[in-house]
């Protein structure tokens, strides 16, 4: 069975590599900086579409994180935050104007795009809206954290992904470009996430936050997946099966201790929750390029018809990565 | 012309190795620097043409230096022999590596050896003696062979150890000497260092360390033994190892630590923490004249950091900390109380339990239409939210969660035959948790309803089926909770003492006599209630054997006298 099932997972991790190739055709080079990666440069994979007012601070972000050079894929935007990031001097730009939907929602772009740059490099998958939070942040650069992961022969790092929201109607305070998005959106939910384990590939499924429990609370099995791996230290033999939730070969999902004690893990911070929501919300549903025909933002939409408040008396504010270690969302690990 | 000299591995970030070389020599120590021979050629060329202009830096031979490997050791001989060799006047050689970083001045850790001029300072234990090994190969890194690499043949190196076992290979160790280990940063006497070099069984001892799995922490550590006059067994070099057996780092932000530490020397340094390297490579030279090194804070630090890994937070389920049944070490973080049958024998149950313990009292956190929070707000601590739906959808975590977020208050809930049942078990098994139970106290609201008695029947014999299989969970030889059972007839005799108990078990012993009584449900005409349930064949016995009070049924009612409390 158990070699079986291994040889099963490998076809498939195939099956994605020659699929992430075929949908290559659907990319074009919009601006080449590669040659300017070095050996052991930390990259940064996105897919973006009309996110122009969420890019300035996106880029300070991970360039203050240490981060060394982003490889982006602009799907079809109108907003000039094409223009932006072709701009940038650490960025390699891809676009297309193909279905996001058939391109496994980004997923096939990106794994094309992994391996053709990534090979031995760590790389951080993440979305404009995704502010990655490790142990030490404050203090130590990222580097500093892979090369933790690399002396400790730990090849992917978790980081769950912890839904941002504002006090007050999401749409109430706006949120200007360059601005710091937790200034806006600063609230979370600390302890209402259920976990189950995924025993084929060995991924925990975690669920909850203020989507489940605001939009999805009828139907919970359908609320949106947070458990997340961005952090790999990647091998062109590697691809994400779905989203950044799950990876082949499984083995990378495991960044959890299952004999009692905690690996270290960070945070994706998300700022999905800003004032832009609502048009979003209500453009992907028209678009239907999101996950099970935008089902998610089926629900928003009809859940925002009714102004609904996702801050509630026990809503957590944000104040660093120390905070969520005690409040036991990450851990340090051993890292000290 | 000092009296101590450095020798330093050195394996990357050579320029840091660079920089801290030239802080010794500036101290006065003479330094022999062994490069790893998988440093390319043109960089080692490089890294020694810029030393060319300190003539007391030398380089040793060069060895290929994989971790656990005799390299390390051949490295540390050849250059120790060319230390003692080219500088006549060292007495102390140190072995230091290239990613050590000196923390007091040069001029310190010299004068604190000139006053201990016959110690080794050499960390050096026998295996039976201290559980320090990772991994299970202890007194076996001695008797067996490793042919093969841990870091690229794991497979093969464990299979070869297995394969040893089963045939009980066991090698022979030299005699006259007995195992010990301890850190490979030492710092030795010319006597003792000279004494092992030239000792004339060296061969034998090299020929045999050669395959000891990590010589580098037992070669010099057993060796030393034989010849010291004075054996200080601990390391001068700051370094602690996690439960993987690797150094803990060191960055920026363990700058006051180290100050504090006053540690000669630490290891290892992320070669790119600049502010660390830029204070104590450029420090002033006001020597803390005799100050002890004193680790503890560091040791402190490092400990709980493998404590995390390695056995966790109790209680907390999260994204990198799943464990498996049983493996949890705690199930939940902190205890807690629950309560089967009283809010039903108790009109004001919750309130007077909140007044006599000082806890957070929930109704029927599990209740079929709602959670029932305390207060029945419609989200509790954590954003945990009042949905039925989302509380089904993952009962077992929701009191996980709800135990978790909520530690430094105790957490009491009420429970039933009604209330979802999914947590029956987990309950039973958690020791932080205490449960008590009256059993068939379910019977009573029914008893008060205004219903049809089919379907009251209908609903007791359900309610009946569903408690008794908790009783079965809660008295299997599993159950780890501290569990209390009474029958409902044997609780209406007792019910203040028995209720004292159970709060004295949760506010801590013997605080004070409860001074007030909750208010119970008037029962007159219950016993009949379950007779009737009898004669319809639908037996109670759960609730134990309840008098059916006044069989004739002509008799003055005597109005039930209240529980008085005796102060």
């Amino acid at each position: 069975m158990g070699v079986w099932q291994s040889y099963r997972l490998r076809l498939q991790r195939q099956r994605l590599l020659a699929r992430a190739w075929r949908k290559s055709r659907e990319l074009r080079l919009i601006e080449d900086r590669s040659n300017g990666i070095r050996p052991n440069d930390i990259l940064v994979f996105t897919t973006f579409r009309n996110e122009a007012v969420r890019l300035p601070f996106f880029f300070k972000y991970y360039r203050d994180l240490g981060v060394d050079h982003f490889i982006m894929v602009d799907n079809d935007s109108d907003d000039g935050g094409a223009e932006y990031a072709a701009e940038q001097p650490d960025v390699t730009l891809y676009s297309t104007k193909h279905s996001y939907r058939a391109a496994r929602f980004g997923v096939d772009w990106l794994n094309h795009l992994q391996h053709k740059y990534a090979h031995e490099h760590w790389t951080l998958v993440v979305d404009p809206d995704e502010l990655f939070v490790f142990p030490f942040c404050d203090t130590r650069p990222i580097r500093a954290l892979t090369d933790w992961l690399d002396a400790s022969a730990i090849r992917s790092f978790g980081a769950m992904l912890l839904d941002m929201y504002p006090k007050g109607a999401v749409d109430a305070e706006p949120y200007k470009k360059g601005q710091n998005p937790l200034e806006v959106a600063c609230w979370f939910d600390s302890g209402n996430y259920s976990i189950q384990k995924n025993h084929l590939y060995y991924n925990l499924w975690i669920q909850g936050g203020p989507r489940a429990r605001i939009f999805f609370k009828d139907e919970p099995n359908r609320a949106p997946a947070l458990n997340k791996t961005p952090l790999v230290k990647w091998d062109r033999r590697y691809a994400f099966v779905s989203s950044t939730h799950m990876l082949l070969p499984r083995g990378l999902n495991l960044v959890y201790d299952e004999w009692g004690g905690e690996k270290a893990s960070g945070i994706l911070l998300h700022t999905k929750f800003l004032d832009t929501f609502t048009s979003k919300a209500r453009e992907e549903l028209e678009r239907k390029q999101h996950y099970a025909d935008g089902q998610e933002y089926k629900s928003y939409v009809a859940e925002l018809e009714n102004q609904p408040e996702l801050w509630c008396k026990w809503s957590e504010k944000y104040i660093n990565w120390r905070q969520l270690e005690i409040l036991g969302l990450m851990s340090k690990g051993n890292w000290a | 012309m000092s009296t101590v000299g450095i020798v330093m591995l050195v394996h990357t970030a050579l320029d840091r190795a660079e920089q801290v070389a030239r802080v010794w020599v500036a101290g006065g120590c003479p330094v022999v620097i062994h490069v790893d021979k998988s440093v390319n050629k043109a960089t080692f060329d490089r890294f020694k043409a810029g030393m060319s202009d300190l003539p007391d830096v030398l380089f040793s031979p060069r060895h290929r230096c994989e971790w656990g490997t005799w390299g390390l050791v051949a490295a540390a001989q050849e250059a120790s022999e060319l230390m003692l060799g080219k500088f006549p006047e060292v007495r102390h050689v140190y072995l230091a590596s290239g990613s050590c970083l000196p923390l007091r001045p040069v001029k310190d850790l010299r004068d604190y050896l000139d006053a201990r001029p016959k110690t080794d300072f050499i960390e050096s234990a026998t295996t039976a003696d201290v559980p320090w090994t990772v991994g299970g190969l202890s007194e076996e890194r001695f008797t067996l062979r490793f042919p093969f690499s841990w870091r690229q043949n794991r497979r093969l190196f464990d299979k070869y150890v297995e394969f040893q076992r089963k045939i009980r290979f066991r090698r022979k160790i030299p005699a006259g000497i007995v195992p010990h280990m301890g850190s490979q940063w030492w710092c030795l006497t010319r006597q003792t260092l000279s004494a092992i070099l030239e000792d004339p069984d060296r061969a034998a001892y090299d020929r045999y360390f050669r395959k000891v799995w990590i010589p580098d922490e037992s070669y010099f550590q057993t060796l030393a033994r034989l010849y010291s006059q004075n054996i200080e067994s601990r390391s001068l070099t700051l370094s602690k190892f996690d439960f993987q057996g690797k150094p803990h780092i060191f960055y920026d932000d363990h700058l006051q630590l180290l100050r504090r530490s006053d540690c000669f020397v630490a290891r290892k340094i992320w070669p790119h923490a600049n502010r660390l390297y830029d204070t104590f490579l450029n420090a002033s030279d006001d020597a803390m004249k005799g100050t002890e090194p004193n680790p503890g804070k560091i040791d402190r630090i490092f400990a709980r950091a493998v404590d995390r890994r390695t056995r966790g937070r109790p209680g907390l389920y999260m994204q990198s900390r799943f464990p498996n049944d049983t493996w949890e070490n705690g199930v939940t973080s902190s205890a807690y109380s629950v309560f089967q049958g009283f809010t039903e024998l108790f009109e004001d149950f919750e309130p007077w339990l909140a007044r006599a313990t000082g806890c957070r009292v929930h109704g029927h956190l599990f209740a079929p239409d709602r959670v029932e929070f305390e207060g029945r707000q419609t989200t509790f601590t954590g954003a945990v939210s009042d949905s039925a739906v989302l509380r089904d959808y993952s009962s077992i975590m929701f009191l996980r969660n709800l135990i978790w977020n909520t530690r430094g208050e105790r957490q009491v809930f009420q429970f039933g035959p009604a209330d979802n049942q999914k947590i029956s078990w987990e309950i039973a098994k958690d020791p932080n948790a205490q449960i008590s139970v009256i059993t068939g106290a379910w019977a009573v609201p029914l008893f008060q309803s205004n219903r049809n008695f089919a379907d009251l029947r209908a609903e007791a014999a359900l309610l009946q089926k569903i408690e008794s299989d908790h009783l079965v969970t809660l008295r299997s030889i599993y159950a780890k909770a501290r569990i209390r059972i009474w029958t409902m007839a044997e609780f209406v005799e007792i019910p203040m003492e028995a209720l004292q108990t159970v709060v004295d078990e949760i506010t801590g012993k013997n605080v004070r006599r409860l001074t007030e009584a909750p208010r119970m449900v008037d029962l007159t005409g219950f016993g009949q209630f379950l007779q009737n349930l009898k004669n319809q064949g639908m037996h109670p016995y759960l609730m134990g054997d309840f008098p059916v009070d006044q069989a004739p049924v002509n008799l003055q009612p005597s109005p039930r006298k209240p529980y008085l409390v005796r102060k």
